[in-house]
């Protein structure tokens, strides 16, 4: 259990996706002007993490990597040069699916996190958070959590920068750093401030 | 530019008409995805052999950037050595032995009981796999693979022993997730030529080993058995000590050690 | 050359720059732009897949309906990803590992499905090709400045020969630790834009909110 708490805390805070990996960066400038619209695409992106971070390790583990296919008595495939395309893949046709989920069952949610999906097929965050789960071996119930907790570190940096963004809208900024440079320069201070949390001993 | 096509715009958009283009885009995709990866495959393989080949000698102290690493590579012995005893195992071929694929079998491996697994292994294999090196016949040094968890992910490399397996020789990471310029020291070649000429255990035959925070001072009294660390970058340092104190432990190395140290060839 | 080509290839590096001027593009590259090796590896990689992309987007445009435009295009970009993960891997291994994700990353850089999508779709073959080798360009000097800076001030080496001999090993420079961390990144990709909108000024943006207009010099 201790276990799972670490792997959470490490992958909201010290690993954040957006601020110490540039994660998700394009929507991450561009959805964080109000925090209305930054909670309702955190929101998306954490359960679309939750959905295909254990989804493609289960592929990964189970279709894909070298011996993988042990099961269905075929021991000496290695179909792992086909990630890519196939985590890609799971990514669009889960996030189309959860989409008409949404509309036919909880049309208050579709109306609250519909725009934001299709934006989040391109997500660099969400293959990111995939890949990791696949680079670092981890097992379906530590994918669970991994997929969790980078979600929720990626929506926690947007909501945070969008609070931040929502204030310096009345600070008189220098003409060339106006809008995207001044951005740039408070996501290194935030990033700053979260690598304070690299040294936790847990 | 010319453009034959351009009149078919109009049709499209018919079922049959995605269906195909559908099917042509993911033909011609799926062939150049699937050629590249069977084509470059063996290259692949080769590299990541030489690679390790490479570390191999590093450690050993073999390496030469004019010679041709696989021919180095011949003078170098491996042989396969069971953790319980300590003993080398004759009925596994240490060429196509590989503890890192056993270590996923549950059949050929253990779990590192949890209380013990301070390096955060997980599972190993049963087996392990040294490589000696000798010099006019005589055992020069002794690598051993370990591993262990670092700040962000599993740090893997060679630890080179000299003769009594107790002196340090070498040591080298040939795989590391460190932060790049803080973390990344320990591939350094200033930080690996502090390793050498340090002791593993004390005369009681106790670990010893530890990447200390900071500086070695010269009146430490265990100056021998601490190396420096690097500030800001502890818990790589901490890493390696744990991966130390595993390994070089009674359910790693350990019994294998013993059996050098008391001169027995295992 | 003609000057719609030239156009092409040339406006997405300074006027049109994908980085700076469209925010695109940077997620899946500031993490290798520690030292400026791996940079240039992505840079290239980068490159080579936007113009084939394009040029690929380019070639079946009038075939593709469009309702299956946007897979279509990511299954090419995807294969094209997949292809040039695994040449690096087997022609520039060290590299290739330093790089991890980071390459199969290229798949979701909002450059290229970018360019596939709204520019490649509309126009031929050739200019997109040229187009695609433009904005890899243009995300190139992006890259390779803010490496470049990273692995100067932050080890005093590029490309791994010492440019500023460390105290450590008996030179002048004190390495700055920081450059080498995520945050650093940010900054110099905020000057870089700070430093391109002066001298570019109809790139600056209009600020969101003012309580009342002064001129600056009216305000001292």
């Amino acid at each position: 259990m201790g276990n799972y708490v670490e792997l959470f805390i490490k992958a909201v805070f010290v690993e954040n996706l957006a601020l110490s990996f540039f994660l998700g960066m394009c929507t991450f400038l561009a959805v964080s002007k109000r925090i209305q619209t930054a909670l309702g695409l955190g929101a998306a992106v954490v359960v679309v993490q939750l959905i295909t971070v254990p989804a493609n390790t289960f592929l990964y583990h189970y279709v894909l990597e070298e011996g993988a296919l042990a099961w269905a008595g075929l021991p000496d495939i290695d179909l792992s040069f086909l990630g890519l395309v196939t985590y890609i893949g799971v990514i669009a046709a889960m996030v189309q699916i959860l989409e008409m989920v949404l509309d036919r069952y909880f049309p208050p949610l579709f109306h609250a996190l519909g725009i934001y999906l299709p934006l989040i097929t391109v997500n660099c965050a969400i293959l990111g958070g995939t890949l990791f789960s696949v680079q670092r071996d981890y097992t379906m119930s530590e994918s669970v959590v991994y997929g969790i907790g980078s979600g929720f570190g990626w929506a926690l940096a947007l909501v945070g920068l969008a609070g931040i963004r929502e204030k310096l809208k009345y600070s008189d900024v220098p003409e060339g750093l106006q809008g995207l440079g001044i951005t740039f320069i408070i996501v290194g201070l935030m990033s700053l401030g979260f690598m304070a949390f690299a040294g936790i001993q847990l | 530019m010319s453009d034959p096509v351009k009149d078919m715009g109009a049709k499209t958009e018919t079922i049959a008409r995605t269906l195909l283009v559908a099917f042509l885009v993911s033909l011609v995709c799926s062939s150049l995805v699937a050629s590249a990866a069977v084509l470059l495959k063996p290259r692949q393989v080769a590299n990541a052999l030489l690679d390790m080949r490479r570390n191999i000698l590093a450690v050993a102290g073999l390496l030469d950037p004019e010679g041709d690493v696989n021919e180095l590579y011949e003078s170098i012995e491996s042989h396969v050595v069971d953790f319980e005893t300590g003993a080398y195992v004759e009925d596994i071929d240490p060429g196509t032995f590989d503890p890192l694929e056993a270590a996923k079998d549950p059949e050929r491996s253990v779990a590192v009981p949890a209380g013990i697994d301070v390096a955060r292994v997980g599972r190993r294999a049963k087996q392990a796999l040294v490589y000696l090196v000798r010099q006019d016949g005589e055992v020069s040094r002794i690598i051993l693979p370990v591993s262990g968890y670092g700040l962000w992910s599993t740090m893997y490399g060679f630890l080179a022993l000299e003769a009594d397996g107790n002196t340090v020789a070498d040591i080298t990471f040939y795989a590391h997730g460190e932060t790049p310029g803080l973390g990344d020291f320990i591939v350094k070649p200033a930080w690996r030529a502090l390793w050498r000429d340090k002791r593993l255990f004390d005369e009681s035959g106790d670990l010893k080993i530890e990447v200390i925070k900071g500086r070695v001072l010269a009146h430490d009294p265990l100056a021998d058995y601490h190396v420096d660390g690097v500030s800001g970058a502890t818990l790589t340092g901490n890493g390696v000590t744990k991966m130390m104190q595993y390994w070089l432990g009674d359910h790693g190395y350990g019994p294998y050690l013993r059996n050098l140290q008391r001169g027995e060839s295992p | 050359m003609s000057s719609a080509a030239k156009r092409a290839l040339l406006d997405p590096v300074v006027d049109n720059n994908p980085v700076t001027l469209h925010v695109l593009g940077i997620c899946s590259a500031l993490a290798v732009t520690t030292s400026l090796l791996p940079s240039l590896y992505m840079c290239l990689a980068l490159t080579v897949v936007a113009a084939l992309a394009n040029a690929a987007v380019s070639t079946i445009r009038h075939v593709l309906p469009s309702s299956i435009r946007i897979i279509v295009q990511m299954t090419i970009i995807a294969s094209l990803v997949i292809v040039v993960d695994e040449s690096l891997q087997a022609f520039a291994f060290e590299t290739s590992r330093e790089l991890s994700v980071f390459v199969g990353l290229i798949i979701t850089n909002c450059i290229v499905l970018g360019r596939t999508e709204s520019f490649a779709s509309k126009n031929p073959v050739g200019l997109s090709f040229l187009d695609g080798i433009g904005n890899g360009l243009g995300y190139s000097v992006i890259l390779i400045l803010v490496a470049s800076t990273r692995e100067l001030l932050g080890a005093g080496t590029l490309l791994g020969y010492t440019i500023l001999p460390n105290v450590a090993d008996g030179g002048w420079y004190s390495p700055n630790g920081m450059m080498l961390l995520p945050p650093s990144a940010f900054f110099i990709i905020g000057l870089i834009i700070w430093a391109v909108r002066s001298w570019k000024v109809e790139q600056v943006e209009k600020p969101g909110f003012r309580i009342h207009e002064v001129h600056r010099t009216e305000a001292l």
